[in-house]
């Protein structure tokens, strides 16, 4: 039972308190001296003095905005003001690691649909060539206080923010600040307090870096240009690279825009260079716990979570995939699995407008798991420790600052209000303390009358509900509480008018006072406070609700966690026998019937006849085919983005670096045979980037999917892609716009790339170029080309310039006209990566014949085809049937078109791509001939782990059935219980083709 | 799924040497001579289209039409008898909604005619701009495929399609079904952003079919008061169609607007099909009741969300013709047509009967399209369109037309591509 309870009235004191803030020194004093010292006492309250130390019926005690001590029922000194806070709790102020708190809004810097690209940046001045690079920004010098945004931080228990603008790749440096009012002098804590970076151009418009992998390219060239800087003598004045420079002792935040992987590329990049940044969470950790704790790094945890999803439309909810849904489900739990996992975090709340769908969020999370010291300390003690200003914020500790806040109950765990917000020793007062807590009900005597009063409702906002004696049904009285009185109105259901009332508080705990009844008779009247009959049913609803909110998960996690992901214990390596099955060994042998391949320990361990089973799971290979996994030498699936293709060479950029693991892309082309891709980048440009081999290790981390220790490849391109042809009619000013241009782009960038290996060489002061290394790589046979091409005359020029300079093009990929030039790429020693009979899809392809790979292979090109596209990747053994059927290849070696040939471009045969004993386990096992259109993969397996099984399919189709079903029923019932829902909108991913720009949408030419 | 038999592949040496042939022209083949003679074809593996299958059957042809098909028929004195033990006969595959003719080079501007400025075209008529002499032709003709229906694209009435032959010396004589319908492109009620990758509610669906519905309206009303007044050339397009003599091809794929534009067509009394139907197997009872034929546009795509099954398209022809709806596999495009027998095929592979496949891409796009009384399918009296091929057409393995006769006339299988591919093979033989 509750009953109300008398405060001090502190509010006209607090209103009238001048500033404890020390006023700024060096400013002149208008009037006569008046700087009080703000000494208060704060008494009877629960201190928590931090998430480890609490004190009950504590006196804290400040003065000149900071903490003087915290003791437990100790004396108010002499000349302090002694502030009765009887049952409540003081907290320190939360800090904030990842505020924009008094920054200016980042503008976007002119430019647009339908403008031309812009090549240079637009900052004025001595700065980076790249606009995105702004480590000379300062947010101390920017910083302005904003009395709006420091209220409502203030609000949900925000005290101390670490405030950066956020705006571009490097974003200079971020400055602590207090969320008091007043001169910003005395409001920056800090001047620098990190360095801040991201994956985002923000309001740059300039046109490099357009993709993931080329914003990668720009830190790390960023990191050894500042290393040059240092060097060098006077050849360039750049504020960016001086700033940078100053900024690397800092601490070193990195937003990677917002999920595991972009996290776990984030990292990759500070550990080549010495760097742990400490990475802004994406809220979807729980998904890849072991690699993001593998990384090193603390995470900023945002606790943003996603509203239900409006399901009550069936057709609408098809639009929601099954990975949102669990998201859903999982989000608020995130906190809790993180923390479980023994990952450092702190909390933010970044990503809230409303500061109370932040203090939602929280409790939600601990109510989902998480601890409530353990959130307590991520709001405290871990930013100010993450920002080196735990001397100054984070506890209620002696010297720090006077920064806290008062609640009526314990913040974490309860539905608290909070009452007051100090900063630095300054009042701020969000709630009345004297607000009066009503008892649960009471007995009203009015006039002779006797009615029940039922009192519902928080602190507050209470109510109360007047029945007459005998009722059982009663009317809403209006009520107020301010200043101590209560004050009743209310039309008892069969009275004319109003009863009138206002009483005092007796020292009963109830009211007393006069009023007048409906008639307008003054009357007198009384109320007893009473235990609320209910108060055991209540308890035991607050009991439920608890129960209700605790989490029960209906969604299963999965790798990735969608559709058809891996479970964990799927992907591990087995011991399988294929008994009787016609085997395409690709090696001398040929074709083998009635033969058996066991495969153990990720490896081909046997292939013959009669083999023994020795505990193999046997798969009955009768009627089968088994043939080495396919091998897609040019594919862009399970990749964030393709082109990097705002510069004439994009050499720097790494496929390696966008890996995409979440890609079902992966999975379906598994169920079509394919076991090994090359991830290339686009053809935008004649010098594209360095490409990722990947096994399709579903289920698995981007740097888990690697193909390890295979040789590095590169991606050129020639024709209309190149050329821009196709863009329309912005795009006639980046060099080249004719094939001309093309060759003279080859010619100078070898030969500057032979130039840089020379100076290297010679030991000079060379600042590292990344974009020439990757060229002088292939001059130095260590890197390999892939380049699309089409036409013939392209193909001869690049085989020339090639030769010029000393190496050997690797393979023509796409490759459409080397029919007309078989001869001369079997002497140069070049590979054709074909398609099976596309054409007509643009001029450069008029020309382009099915018979291509046929008449290739017969001139002695080491021939294959490729997909270059997510569909048809899951069907390149028909299109290698089409080899059969378009100038009469063997089917033996048009087999071999889409596995061993490749592999041998790739330069893996000696791991993949024929049935061998001692090779890697890369084995499908097809229902039909492997060439027909009636084939399809019934088993496929990369290093001995079965990645696909068809009646295993089939099974989980059910299963993910029946899992949204789960899910949506859950959120229905969510929606009826009042949570908030969004309207359904669904996630697709764009299949990305060689010409595919992350800022703009390609007709769909290869 | 047939068997095939790959042994007997010598076959009429006469007829096949103009395939051979290693002059290089650069043109497109001349179309065929009128049929001279009686054809027959002994012991052959016939399929009908219709669905079924005719073992070592004896089938003759003259003056462009199918006489009889019987065992061990009395040819005629003038006949061309050949033993085609082993082959298969088929009817000549037909491609629906293609653009076959109306661009030859995607990229190209100058060669694009299949996309009419502004929202509402239903007078746009596809034949006229159909190109015979199209280098693409050729190529996909040498695949089985001999008719086509030429359709133009864009906005949200397209225009009109023609159905042709593909062996014509120009639009007329092309022509087997002019003007069969006019195509609406249904707007979605569920748009896709390439920039955030999220499909969400068309905002805009609810005012879009309203001005679709209103359009259909004010023609319905121009066409039933008889055409007086000022002449409105998109309003009276639409008469045929309304009026259920030609069809309304609805371009959707959404299962609530599906059920919405066919009740919508059939009250105003036209014919509706579905063209595209990604999601009619499951309105298939819906489609069933209504009859309703679907235009299932290519199989040999990628799942509609990552939800659904790895194989979800490849399975929707076997899932319709299970629920025993009416459908037509096409594959969509210009020079793609050349695979619609493969896709067709990958359905086989994933459950349809082979020879239900093969009805999707001869019979039933027929009856559609309006033209069954002559094409289609294999029966006496219709026209001698049909392919002669020494395996399995559905399969790319056995996919060797050897032989194609539109209307009797026995066509040029070569083509452009064939051609450079002699020419460079005599670069090598020569050893340059």
């Amino acid at each position: 039972m509750r009953r109300f309870q008398q405060w001090a009235l502190l509010a006209i004191m607090l209103a009238l308190c001048t500033s404890a803030l020390t006023a700024q020194q060096t400013y002149p004093y208008n009037g006569v001296y008046d700087q009080r010292s703000g000494h208060f006492a704060f008494t009877g309250a629960t201190v928590h003095v931090g998430p480890d130390r609490m004190v009950d019926n504590a006196t804290l005690i400040i003065r000149k905005g900071k903490v003087v001590e915290v003791t437990a029922a100790g004396s108010v000194p002499a000349g302090a003001v002694e502030v009765k806070m009887d049952g409540k709790h003081i907290y320190p102020s939360f800090v904030e690691a990842y505020g924009s708190y008094g920054m200016p809004e980042a503008k976007r810097g002119g430019g647009g649909w339908g403008d031309p690209p812009q090549t240079d940046s637009k900052t004025p001045g001595a700065f980076s060539w790249n606009q995105a690079m702004r480590s000379e920004t300062e947010a101390a010098a920017m910083f302005k206080a904003d009395a709006k945004a420091a209220k409502s931080l203030r609000d949900a228990g925000f005290g101390t923010v670490s405030t950066h603008h956020q705006d571009g790749i490097s974003r200079g440096s971020a400055a602590v600040v207090s969320l008091a009012d007043g001169k910003e002098n005395d409001l920056i804590l800090k001047r620098r307090s990190a360095h801040h970076l991201s994956f985002s151009k923000g309001s740059s418009r300039q046109n490099y870096p357009s993709s993931r992998m080329g914003t990668m390219a720009l830190l790390r060239q960023a990191y050894h240009d500042a290393a040059w800087y240092k060097k060098q003598n006077g050849e360039e004045t750049n504020l960016s690279i001086e700033a940078w420079n100053d900024l690397q002792a800092l601490p070193q935040i990195f937003d990677a825009s917002g999920n595991w992987q972009d996290n776990l590329r984030a990292d990759m990049i500070g550990d080549e260079f010495g760097k742990q940044y400490i990475l802004l969470g994406g809220g979807d950790e729980y998904q890849r716990l072991q690699a993001l704790k593998e990384s090193g790094a603390t995470f900023i945890l945002p606790l943003k979570f996603p509203k239900t999803y409006d399901v009550a439309d069936p057709f609408a909810a098809d639009l929601i995939n099954l990975g949102q849904l669990r998201h859903w489900e999982r989000a608020p739990a995130n906190m809790a699995a993180v923390a479980k996992a023994g990952i450092p975090f702190v909390i933010t709340t970044h990503g809230h407008k409303k500061m109370s769908d932040f203090t939602a969020a929280l409790r939600k999370a601990i109510k989902s798991g998480a601890d409530a010291k353990v959130a307590f300390a991520a709001l405290t003690t871990g930013p100010a420790e993450l920002l080196g200003i735990g001397d100054m914020v984070g506890t209620l500790e002696k010297g720090k600052l006077a920064s806290f806040f008062v609640t009526d109950k314990d913040y974490f765990t309860d539905e608290a209000t909070v009452y007051q917000h100090w900063v630095q020793g300054k009042p701020y007062v969000l709630k009345d303390l004297d607000v009066v807590s009503l008892a649960d009900g009471y007995e009203l005597m009015i006039d002779g009358k006797s009615f029940k009063g039922e009192v519902s409702g928080k602190t507050g906002s209470q109510k109360m509900k007047i029945i007459a004696a005998g009722d059982t049904t009663g009317v809403e009285a209006t009520t107020s509480t301010a200043n101590g009185l209560m004050t009743l109105r209310f039309k008892p259901e069969d009275a004319d008018g109003f009863y009138r009332l206002v009483g005092a508080p007796t020292t009963e705990g109830g009211y007393a006072g006069t009023g007048q009844d409906p008639t307008g008779k003054t009357i007198n009247w009384s109320a007893k406070a009473t235990d609320g009959d209910d108060a055991p049913e209540k308890k035991d609803k607050q009991e439920k609700k608890e129960e209700d909110d605790k989490m029960e998960f209906v969604s299963r996690l999965t790798y990735p966690n969608i559709a058809y992901g891996a479970d964990a214990g799927a992907m591990k390596v087995g011991k399988y026998l294929i008994r009787n099955a016609t085997v395409w060994t690709n090696e001398s042998e040929g074709i083998l019937e009635n033969t058996d391949v066991l495969i153990d320990n990720g490896k081909i361990a046997a292939v013959g006849k009669g083999l023994s089973a020795g505990g193999a799971t046997v798969i009955d290979g009768e009627g089968m085919h088994v043939t080495a996994g396919i091998i897609d030498e040019h594919s862009h699936i399970a990749l964030s983005s393709v082109n990097e293709g705002s510069q004439v060479s994009s050499a720097e950029v790494r496929m390696n670096d966008v890996i995409d693991a979440t890609d079902e892309n992966i999975y379906r082309q598994l169920a079509g045979g394919v076991t090994t891709s090359q991830l290339l980048h686009g053809s935008a440009n004649p010098i594209g980037g360095q490409s990722a081999l990947i096994k399709l290790r579903w289920g698995k981390t981007p740097e888990e999917m690697k193909f390890a220790g295979a040789d590095g490849f590169i991606k050129f391109a020639l024709g209309e892609n190149v050329k821009q042809s196709n863009w329309g009619d912005l795009y006639r000013n980046r060099y080249p716009q004719t094939r001309m241009g093309v060759e003279q782009i080859f010619e100078s960038y070898f030969s500057r790339a032979k130039e840089y290996g020379e100076a290297m060489k010679a030991g000079k002061l060379v600042r590292r170029d990344l974009d020439l290394e990757a060229l002088l790589e292939i001059l130095n046979e260590e890197r390999f080309i892939t380049c699309h091409s089409y036409q013939q005359g392209e193909i001869n020029m690049l085989m020339k310039v090639a030769d010029r300079h000393g190496f050997r093009v690797n393979t023509f990929t796409h490759i459409l006209e080397g029919y007309k030039v078989a001869d001369q790429m079997a002497e140069h020693g070049a590979a054709g990566s074909t398609f099976s009979d596309w054409w007509a899809y643009k001029y450069e392809v008029n020309e382009a014949i099915p018979y291509n790979g046929a008449i290739m292979h017969k001139q002695g090109v080491l021939t294959g085809f490729n997909s270059d596209d997510a569909e048809m990747a899951r069907r390149l053994n028909q299109e290698a049937g089409k080899a059969v059927l378009f100038g009469g290849v063997s089917e033996e070696d048009a087999l071999k078109f889409v596995t061993l040939n490749p592999a041998k471009m790739l330069h893996i045969d000696d791991r993949v791509g024929s049935i061998k004993a001692g090779k890697d386990a890369d084995v499908v096992v097809w229902n039909n001939h492997p060439l027909s259109i009636y084939a399809r993969a019934e088993h496929t397996f990369v290093d001995g782990i079965e990645y696909f099984n068809r009646a295993k399919d089939a099974e989980m189709r059910k299963a993910v059935r029946e899992e949204r079903n789960a899910l949506i029923q859950k959120s229905l019932d969510a929606k009826k219980g009042g949570a908030k829902t969004q309207r359904p909108s669904g996630k697709k991913r764009r299949t990305l083709h060689c010409n595919s720009l992350d800022h703009m949408q390609e007709k769909h030419a290869h | 799924m047939t068997c095939v038999n790959n042994k007997q592949r010598s076959i009429l040496t006469l007829l096949f040497l103009t395939f051979l042939c290693t002059c290089v022209s650069a043109q497109n083949p001349t179309p065929a001579a009128d049929q001279d003679r009686p054809v027959v074809f002994r012991k052959a593996t016939i399929h009908v289209g219709d669905g079924t299958v005719l073992e070592e059957m004896d089938i003759l042809f003259d003056e462009g039409k199918i006489v009889t098909i019987e065992k061990d028929l009395p040819a005629p004195a003038n006949a061309d008898i050949m033993d085609a033990t082993g082959k298969h006969i088929y009817p000549g595959m037909i491609a629906l909604n293609t653009q076959l003719g109306l661009t030859e080079i995607g990229a190209v501007r100058s060669t694009n005619d299949q996309r009419e400025t502004g929202r509402i075209n239903p007078n746009a008529r596809a034949l006229i701009a159909f190109n015979t002499d199209s280098q693409v032709i050729p190529t996909v003709r040498s695949r089985g495929v001999l008719l086509a229906q030429i359709t133009p694209v864009g906005g949200m009435v397209s225009g009109r399609s023609s159905m042709v032959q593909l062996d014509g010396w120009n639009f007329e004589d092309a022509v087997v079904g002019e003007d069969d319908g006019v195509h609406i492109n249904w707007p979605r009620r569920n748009s896709w952003s390439w920039q955030t990758r999220t499909i969400s509610e068309n905002k805009e669906y609810p005012k879009q079919v309203a001005g679709l519905e209103n359009f259909m309206k004010e023609a319905a009303a121009y066409c039933g008061a008889g055409r007086t007044g000022e002449r409105l050339l998109k309003l009276e397009a639409m008469c045929e169609a309304i009026a259920g003599s030609k069809n309304v091809y609805l371009h959707m794929h959404g299962p609530r607007e599906m059920m919405h534009a066919v009740q919508l067509v059939k009250k105003m009394g036209g014919k509706p099909v579905i063209v595209g139907g990604h999601e009619s197997h499951l309105i298939a009872d819906f489609l069933k009741r209504e009859k309703v034929p679907v235009i299932l546009m290519s199989t040999q795509s990628l799942p509609d969300s990552q939800d659904e099954g790895v194989d979800g398209p490849y399975a929707k022809p076997a899932l319709l013709a299970e629920a025993g709806v009416e459908f037509a596999i096409s594959h969509g495009g210009y020079w793609e047509q050349r695979n619609l027998p493969f896709v067709a095929g990958q359905a086989v592979g994933f459950g349809l009967d082979y020879e239900q496949a093969i009805k999707a891409v001869t019979l039933t796009p027929a009856r559609i399209a309006g033209i069954d009384k002559m094409y289609g399918s294999l029966e006496e009296g219709k026209s001698a369109t049909l392919i002669v091929t020494a395996g399995d057409v559905l399969d790319m393995r056995t996919n060797n037309i050897e032989l194609a006769f539109i209307d009797g006339r026995k066509i040029d299988l070569d083509n452009k591509q064939a051609e450079l591919s002699r020419k460079f093979m005599e670069k090598y033989r020569r050893g340059k």
